[in-house]
């Protein structure tokens, strides 16, 4: 498992071949649904048309600015004195200072000898030698870059954010593991969570908490949570039901089945939940700090401020070594769970005395680094990076951003994108009337899924507006469905190509591990740079985001199609052109229609973000929700981006709901 | 086995540890408007929090502050990025101990200063701020009638960019900014759109690349502002502001019709801190320099590529008649 995005771990793959005949009558079903939709349609639009003509009727909107506005304020002056801050919310709060401290200062009493080498130590341990080397070169580097105190702050506030995320993940997916009940309610609440870009609920968080890492925690951990309980639920729902009978043939009582076997039969799924948990809290890090994390992406969004790409640089690879460290370190303790124990790494580091033996060496090393004074990473080891990224990124800027010759500067593309293709998608979706895009709504998702999936996308819809906001909204889904475009473009093609040779995905993997784990923000002032402020620049930084993710679904997809229908084409006598058109592709269906599932989820993250650099719209709303204290309009701004990717995530989810999966 | 084990030993201490944290907290009431960072005052030592604002003229201020707080008073300074208004929650819930440079806020003043009074006014900080329109010299000399707003619409096919269709762009900047602009162009018939950058960063460079081209464009700014000496701006003459036309605009912001008044700005103490801050406290009220001081330390920031401490460094060694006058008297 690499850094690669949750839901591909969590979505089986079901029907990835459909036999002919059934494929025949789909279509016909297909038909059949058109047909109706038609029919309804040509009933309803007159009626619609002469009630309320083709822009969203003022009289179906209701504005909630008044009521939020009272909340908001009741909030701010019952804070310090109401019972449930009082003596609720109030210690939950503490309770994250407390522990965010307890860790934070264990930390600096170790001093960088006694981290350091516990991490490595603890990498050795359960994840072998390459890892630990891994682990040994990102915390040197780290310290190198002199941000060994933000990212100790960092390093605390994830260590309780994960372990916060994995117990309440946890819980709800035992809850959903052992009752069907509970397990039918929790689906759509965990797949809502897991399309909610996490920009639109920071404004309530803050709001109830206050700036600073309280607010910070929480807001990780409900967007960290989710994995984790669908992971738990996946993997006690799939526990073996053979093994399961013969326990409690055995009289074991309802308790100890789960905790002799349910549980240790799913413990390759916990531990995968444990490592995607902690790649969404890592994802969390610099957008947290825009309601006062510290750390890390406090540095990322201060140096972005004064514009200082190579000081933003500087704060997020340490972000990026310590997801990669994680990650590897989790995915590899995940893979030699059930295998074979030898393989664990050399003798002496096996057994219970190995933990005894990573302690004293971790406690020397930070006795050492105590008596030799430098509590903190000596400041004199440290590079300056700034200055060398900053001149790096000028002299691109210089040649790239007009006035090459035959191709045209990047600032002249953003511009023809702007003009050529993000204009007339947002003015054609502003003016298509309101009736018909339900309707495209409608039709889209019932062809891809169940009229239930059908239903949840068009009332997401009319949400939107209801509260106000189509303008917006349909301003966002234009630049979503326009940077989609070029990163399914983009995506399909280099995944084809790394499909096809083993030595370029080789190539590209750490590319994509680098783009997937580097915080957004740090590229979004490189590319107002190169594409001027605007629409451009925002869909530019969706595509960067969304790209790998969409490379590694079509490779994994193009790859896993059954060699023997390849080979048989290929005795047929077809090209490799035939074949990747008419058997590879075709046969990889399921795999691309994912593919543009996670592109539009990303796609969708990112745009919102695209408010800071002009992108105008939703994403602007909430962040001037944010910045101005108006919860009125970040709220509904931030309900829209859910509704918005909602009804996305429905129209592009691949067909796997129809059959009822045990998926969690 | 023992692996299993291990695991349930793990999430034992784990559980242990939560509760203990819940519990150790859980003595009766707990204020979380009282509730400092996880990480201030980290080795026992005395500690302030200050906010830092996006605008660079902001850094500068925490930057001399923080510097001459821990070099000549020894204390250890910790600072927080919030925007404008989250920070005046913050400093009212004790999270941070000051905002050394707010540009007017009459709500905020209101339910804080006056109605809470947790938050206490700490007078000004000796600059004067100015927002306004502005245009790049190297346009207004070729066109000096730019300069007023009654000939903008002149201009406007000029200023034209893909994001404001066909008319003319007003470049803003970050939405927590004080702002009249949407109002100002409809009530002053102008045919321009207001373009948002999103932030003073995107802003700030999308000016810098107009600027090395020698392109025309309009923009929302700001005085003091290092980036001025970079690229000198000449300002566009709106109507002139008055009192009457500010509490027109104060009963309805969508009728303003004039320009940005003047803000001597203000220096603000979470009131806790203002009455129990020592020596701190009173050396963050004696605080105060003035716009030439706070533009050479921004734009050692901001363009001479120092880190806000080594520009703060090299202020206060040039300037220690300035900063003397702030330090407390000693008992």
């Amino acid at each position: 498992m690499s850094t690669s995005t949750p839901p591909i771990a969590t979505r089986p793959l079901s029907d990835a071949v459909r036999p002919g005949p059934l494929r025949a009558v789909l279509q016909m079903r297909a038909v059949s649904k058109l047909l109706l939709l038609v029919l309804i349609a040509a009933v309803a639009v007159p009626l619609l048309q002469a009630k309320y003509g083709a822009a969203w009727p003022s009289s179906l909107t209701v504005d909630v600015s008044g009521p939020l506005g009272k909340t908001s304020d009741w909030i701010i002056d019952n804070r310090d004195s109401h019972w449930l801050f009082v003596y609720f919310l109030g210690h939950l709060s503490n309770a994250v200072v407390i522990s965010v401290r307890g860790v934070y200062l264990l930390l600096l009493a170790l001093g960088w000898t006694g981290v350091t080498a516990g991490v490595t130590l603890l990498a050795w341990r359960v994840a072998g030698l390459r890892i630990a080397v891994t682990a040994l070169v990102s915390f040197l580097v780290s310290g190198l870059l002199g941000m060994w105190v933000p990212t100790m702050q960092t390093f605390a506030l994830m260590v309780v954010a994960v372990a916060v995320s994995v117990a309440v993940g946890a819980l709800l997916g035992l809850a959903a593991g052992l009752s069907e009940r509970l397990f039918r309610i929790l689906r759509p609440v965990l797949d809502t969570m897991q399309v909610l870009p996490a920009f639109a609920y920071l404004l309530p968080v803050v709001l109830v908490f206050g700036i600073g890492v309280p607010a910070a925690l929480l807001a990780t951990v409900i967007y960290a949570a989710p994995p984790m309980a669908r992971l738990t639920a996946l993997g006690l729902r799939g526990a073996d039901a053979g093994v399961l009978e013969a326990v409690s043939s055995l009289g074991a009582t309802g308790r100890q089945r789960l905790l002799t076997a349910r549980l240790p039969l799913a413990r390759k799924e916990l531990l995968l939940g444990v490592n995607q948990t902690i790649m969404m809290a890592l994802g969390m890090v610099v957008i947290a700090s825009m309601i006062g994390a510290a750390g890390l992406g406090d540095r990322v969004y201060q140096a972005l401020a004064s514009v200082d790409v190579g000081a933003a640089l500087s704060a997020a690879i340490p972000i990026v070594l310590l997801a990669i460290v994680m990650d590897r370190t989790t995915a590899a303790a995940g893979e030699r769970l059930g295998a074979d124990t030898a393989a664990a790494g050399p003798k002496w580091l096996r057994g219970r005395l190995a933990w005894v033996g990573v302690a004293v060496v971790t406690a020397v090393l930070a006795l050492v680094g105590r008596v030799s004074g430098s509590l903190v990473w000596p400041d004199a080891w440290a590079v300056d990076l700034a200055r060398p990224v900053n001149d790096f990124k000028e002299w691109m800027v210089d040649h790239l951003y007009s006035g090459v010759p035959v191709v045209g500067g990047t600032a002249d593309w953003a511009a023809h994108f702007t003009d050529w293709v993000l204009n007339p998608l947002r003015d054609g979706l502003t003016a298509l009337p309101w009736y018909a895009t339900l309707l495209i709504v409608a039709a889209l998702a019932w062809l891809i899924g169940t009229w239930r999936t059908a239903l949840t996308a068009v009332l997401a819809m009319a949400a939107i507006g209801v509260l106000g906001v189509w303008k917006p909204s349909m301003n966002t889904l234009s630049q979503v469905i326009a940077a989609l475009a070029v990163t399914l473009v983009l995506g399909f093609g280099i995944g084809v190509l790394a499909a096809g040779s083993k030595r370029f995905e080789a190539i590209l993997r750490p590319v994509l591990d680098v783009m997937q784990t580097m915080p957004q923000f740090v590229y979004l002032i490189p590319v107002v740079a190169l594409f001027a402020v605007g629409r451009a620049p925002a869909a530019a930084a969706a595509v960067v985001y969304a790209l790998p993710a969409v490379i590694r679904i079509t490779t994994q997809g193009l790859r896993q199609v059954d060699p023997a229908a390849m080979e048989s084409a290929q005795s047929l006598g077809a090209t490799r052109w035939q074949m990747l058109r008419q058997v590879q592709l075709p046969l990889a269906r399921p795999s691309l229609l994912l593919a543009v599932n996670q592109g539009v989820v990303m796609v969708l993250a990112v745009v919102i973000i695209g408010g800071l650099v002009g992108g105008g719209a939703l994403g602007y709303d909430v962040v001037t929700g944010l910045a101005t204290g108006d919860l009125g309009l970040g709220l509904v701004a931030g309900v829209a981006i859910v509704c918005l990717g909602l009804m996305l995530d429905r129209v592009t989810q691949p067909t796997e709901r129809r059959t009822a999966g045990k998926g969690a | 086995m023992s692996r299993k084990r291990t695991m349930t030993i793990g999430a034992a201490a784990l559980a242990g540890a939560a509760v203990l944290s819940l519990s150790l907290s859980s003595c009766g009431k707990a204020d979380m408007t009282k509730q400092t960072s996880p990480f201030a005052a980290a080795k026992g030592s005395k500690s302030v929090t200050l906010s830092v604002q996006t605008w660079v003229g902001a850094q500068s201020n925490v930057a001399v502050a923080k510097y001459l707080l821990e070099h000549e008073m020894g204390y250890h300074v910790d600072t927080v990025q919030v925007d404008e208004i989250p920070a005046w929650d913050a400093l009212s819930q004790g999270r941070v101990d000051a905002i050394l440079e707010d540009w007017g806020h009459p709500d905020q003043e209101k339910r804080y200063v006056k109605d809470k009074k947790t938050i206490t006014a700490g007078g000004g900080n000796g600059v004067t701020g100015h927002i306004g329109w502005f245009v790049p010299k190297y346009w207004a000399d070729k066109h000096p009638e730019v300069k007023s707003w009654k000939n903008l619409n002149k201009f406007a096919k000029q200023l034209r960019t893909s994001e404001s269709g066909n008319k003319g762009q007003l470049m803003d900047g970050s939405p927590s900014y004080v702002t009249n602009d949407k109002a100002l162009v409809k009530n002053l018939k102008l045919n321009y759109e207001v373009v948002f950058a999103g932030s003073e960063a995107a802003q700030i460079t999308q000016i810098q690349q107009f600027a090395k081209e020698k392109k025309p464009f309009l923009t929302y700014w700001y005085e003091p502002q290092w980036l001025f000496n970079q690229v000198p701006m000449e300002e566009v003459k709106l109507p002139k502001y008055t009192d009457a036309c500010a509490a027109k605009g104060a009963k309805d912001p969508k009728s303003i019709d004039c320009a940005y008044p003047t803000t001597p700005l203000q220096k603000f103490f979470n009131t806790e801190f203002a009455k129990k801050g020592g020596s701190a406290a009173a050396f963050l009220k004696n605080f105060k320099w003035t716009k030439d001081d706070q533009n050479e330390v921004s734009e050692s920031i901001a363009s001479g590529g120092l880190s806000a401490d080594e520009a703060a460094k090299r202020w206060v060694g040039k300037h220690p008649d300035v900063w003397k006058k702030w330090l407390p008297k000693k008992k």
